[in-house]
């Protein structure tokens, strides 16, 4: 247990330090920084690297947003081996509902609760 | 003329030590959420059905909720302003983006205010996640019909 903690918190932190390398020595904005590494994620997923990743790291996988790439590849190739070419499309979004769904749903409950401030982003 | 070559003077040298120290906070930042994250799965793992791999969507949803509270009381943006990337970059980064677009355009009204804008700051990383993984799974798909790789 000890030691997937620490697998966990290297391989996640080493996420946040590519982006952060990405941010600082690229010049890039955080909006293109996520958005990279989204794409970078799903590409893993497409060689079959990131699944390997998950078993190793955990959440030090499952966490960063290079695993919600990885999970809109993985529904789309499941569907697809399935159902061939139109399950790209169809299975998208099978595995990944939750990070989107819990977004949404504790982004408007936060818009009821909380009031604006000028600190929130 | 002096000017410039101070300029010059000062971009050479600051970098290096700035990045260094920002890279070092973005990994104890990073690897903290994700330690925290990890922690929840095996709460998931424990107390309720889930396997290893099926408990990345409750852990994922778990943050958000958290990131919820963080974000509505300004916390989430003291980590942030520590943490640059190493906030920015899990889960609860996107959260946090998604929730302070809400509770932001709240005053614009329900549908125009919170529903047109909610996806403002994330919705990049869903628009170009899809994109990407519509790309990688079909030339994925084609590359195995026509027998090149196998699934």
């Amino acid at each position: 247990m000890i030691s997937s903690l620490i697998t966990s918190f290297v391989v996640g932190g080493l996420f946040c330090v590519i982006g952060q390398i990405l941010m600082d020595a690229f010049k890039l904005t955080p909006a293109h920084t996520l958005s990279t590494l989204v794409v970078f994620g799903s590409i893993l997923d497409g060689f079959g690297l990131y699944e390997p990743l998950i078993d190793f790291a955990g959440a030090g996988a499952t966490i960063p947003i290079t695993s919600f790439g990885n999970s809109l590849t993985h529904g789309a190739l499941a569907e697809a081996e399935k159902h061939g070419l139109i399950g790209v499309i169809t299975g998208m979004f099978e595995v990944t509902s939750s990070g989107i769904s819990a977004a949404i749903i504790f982004g408007v409950i936060g818009a009821f609760i909380f009031q604006k401030r000028n600190t929130t982003y | 003329m002096e000017q410039k070559q101070f300029d010059k003077l000062v971009e050479r040298q600051t970098p290096k030590p700035v990045l260094f120290v920002n890279i070092l906070k973005a990994f104890l930042v990073g690897g903290t959420i994700c330690t925290i994250g990890q922690l929840i799965t095996f709460f998931y793992i424990r107390f309720f059905s889930f396997t290893e791999r099926t408990a990345a969507n409750p852990t994922v949803a778990t943050m958000v909720f958290i990131v919820m509270i963080l974000t509505g009381t300004g916390l989430y943006k003291k980590i942030s302003q520590f943490g640059g990337a190493g906030s920015a970059v899990p889960v609860t980064g996107f959260g946090n983006a998604v929730i302070s677009a809400a509770i932001e355009h709240k005053s614009e009204g329900y549908v125009l205010g919170i529903g047109g804008n909610i996806f403002k700051l994330a919705g990049s990383v869903i628009v170009f996640g899809v994109l990407s993984a519509f790309f990688v799974a079909l030339i994925k798909t084609i590359l195995v019909k026509i027998g090149v790789v196998s699934w």
